[in-house]
């Protein structure tokens, strides 16, 4: 993917690829930290449809959403060849027991067998976390295991 | 009444009523900047009420208002930007010069204000608001179009063309010869040089300078730094606005980020007085006499401006509704015609008429500007030849 970057000066940085239906999708990144997303118009390729502003943790959660299932789908694919496993993203929400607390303390290896084996936060990818791995709200699990393991697992993260 | 409490109540009195109109402004969603002259006019010699008390403290206020104003465009921009925009945009800065600079000097020389009014005048119609169009460009969501580029690096060009043209003016009205004159352009523009290989390589050392963990320490090195190499670019004669300029070019990275969080209440502030004052300067009654040349020059610069953004983005390989976009938008006139104006106004070497001029003329560009930025896409849709209808 060609990413142009475009010094905007006095303003941040523009980065931005075009996309296969013709239109430029990126960032505007703000000096003060602040991104907005863009997206071209298609009838009138140099201006912009939208440019909305997103806050640190909404850009976060937003690459969450868009890196999660494809890192879910490659995963699956590797293990295509071993029935009965599967993976699947996990959410700790705000109200999850494990907000805040290690990956140790959730006890899913004992209690599932699930294997936990990435977990996203802010569009950041970290493999194989160690047990010592803390929690927040908003990261996407990616775990790996049969379907009731993984079923249970979901219960845990949600409810404890 | 003793003094003290005359003064502060009549500086308490033009403050609110600034605050008041400031609020206006952003109702209608325009610059504040023509308000405040408004306000000045409205105070000032002729006006409605006359002030007294605070000669004295709005004069140092208002300059300290313009080192201010320039503090923080310096600081907006690190030297790796402005030489690298100069290097993209510097034919369209030209362009850009010639024709906006030109009409000023026409109508100057055609009022018979000499070679010195057509110096201030053409510096008045020439720079474009940086301020107010940047706050445009964010409103209207146009960060990410591709015409947003060519439009700032324009601005880039005419914010370092103004670190030269400032000294230049600074020694024109100081009554110097032209050799003097000429040594003036030398000097700044080898302290231009200076400034930016400095700030290029040892950006982190001027910024370590005047850096602290303590708001309250690190805002006073800042506020003194920036007053105290104001102070002494005057002294050499290069302006003091542009020793400001030159400082805050040099302060980068995250010590430019906070001292422009700081500073930025303080230059609203300071730059409020400046207006006030350059309105305060203008008498009511002059205007009438200026306003057809006023609004001659602001028809005439609009479309100097439309056509210098067009052929810029045209050039970026930019469409005709992003060409009449940037064109647009480089429209607004504001601050730094008014600081040119009133420098000539402080040194007494130029009309009365001619700040009567600047401001109407400001006044008129600074919300002509912003409203040509919005409607130009609804009209340059309307003036396109083929059917709007390819949906999207």
């Amino acid at each position: 993917m060609n990413v142009e970057v475009t010094p905007l000066p006095g303003i941040g940085v523009r980065k931005e690829f075009v996309a296969g239906n013709g239109r430029r999708i990126g960032v505007v990144n703000h000096r003060d930290g602040t991104t907005d997303l863009i997206v071209s118009k298609s009838d009138d390729p140099d201006a912009c449809l939208a440019s909305l502003p997103l806050t640190a943790d909404e850009a976060g959660a937003l690459a969450n959403l868009l890196g999660a299932p494809q890192l879910v789908a490659q995963l699956t694919e590797e293990q295509k060849d071993l029935p009965g496993i599967s993976t699947r993203q996990l959410t700790i929400k705000a109200a999850s027991p494990y907000d805040g607390r290690s990956l140790a303390d959730t006890e899913i290896r004992t209690r599932t067998g699930v294997s936990v084996v990435a977990v996203m936060r802010a569009g950041q990818i970290h493999p194989s976390p160690t047990p010592d791995f803390v929690f927040t709200a908003g990261d996407l699990v990616v775990a790996v295991g049969t379907a009731e393991g993984l079923d249970a697992a979901t219960k845990i993260l949600h409810q404890g | 009444m003793d003094h003290t409490a005359l003064a502060l109540i009549e500086l308490g009195g033009v403050f609110f009523l600034l605050g008041a109109l400031g609020k206006v402004a952003q109702r209608v969603g325009m610059s504040p900047i023509p308000l405040y002259l408004v306000g000045g006019l409205f105070f000032g010699e002729g006006g409605v009420i006359e002030l007294g008390d605070i000669g004295q403290f709005t004069h140092l206020a208002s300059e300290i208002g313009v080192v201010l104003l320039l503090l923080l465009l310096g600081l907006e921009y690190s030297a790796a930007e402005l030489v690298g925009g100069m290097k993209r945009s510097w034919l369209a800065g030209v362009v850009d010069i010639v024709a906006n600079a030109a009409p000023g000097v026409v109508v100057a020389l055609l009022l018979g204000w000499g070679p010195i009014g057509a110096l201030v005048l053409a510096g008045v119609t020439y720079i474009s608001s940086s301020g107010i169009i940047a706050k445009v460009l964010g409103d209207l969501g146009r960060l990410g179009n591709r015409e947003t580029p060519v439009v700032l690096s324009i601005l880039v060009f005419e914010d370092l063309a103004m670190a030269v043209y400032l000294p230049i003016l600074t020694a024109v009205l100081g009554g110097v010869s032209l050799l003097g004159g000429l040594t003036a352009v030398g000097i700044s523009l080898l302290v231009i040089s200076v400034v930016l290989v400095i700030a290029i390589r040892y950006g982190r050392f001027v910024s370590a300078i005047v850096d602290s963990e303590d708001r309250e320490v690190f805002l006073l090195r800042v506020f003194g730094a920036a007053l105290l190499v104001a102070g002494l670019a005057q002294a050499l004669q290069v302006s003091a606005a542009v020793g400001a300029f030159l400082l805050g070019i040099a302060i980068s990275g995250s010590t430019a980020e906070n001292a422009t969080r700081l500073l930025e209440p303080l230059r609203d502030l300071f730059a409020a007085v400046f207006f006030v004052v350059f309105g305060l300067g203008t008498d009511p009654a002059s205007i009438p006499p200026v306003l057809a040349w006023a609004v001659v020059l602001a028809v005439v610069t609009t479309l100097t401006k439309i056509g210098t953004g067009w052929w810029a983005a045209r050039r970026s390989g930019v469409g005709r509704l992003g060409r009449a976009r940037a064109g647009a938008a480089l429209v607004a006139r504001g601050e730094f015609s008014i600081v040119i104006a009133g420098l000539a106004v402080s040194a007494g070497a130029v009309e009365g008429e001619l700040a009567a001029l600047a401001t109407t003329y400001v006044l008129l560009m600074a919300v002509l500007g912003p409203t040509a930025a919005r409607v130009v896409e609804p009209v340059a849709r309307r003036l396109q030849p083929r059917p709007a209808t390819t949906g999207s």
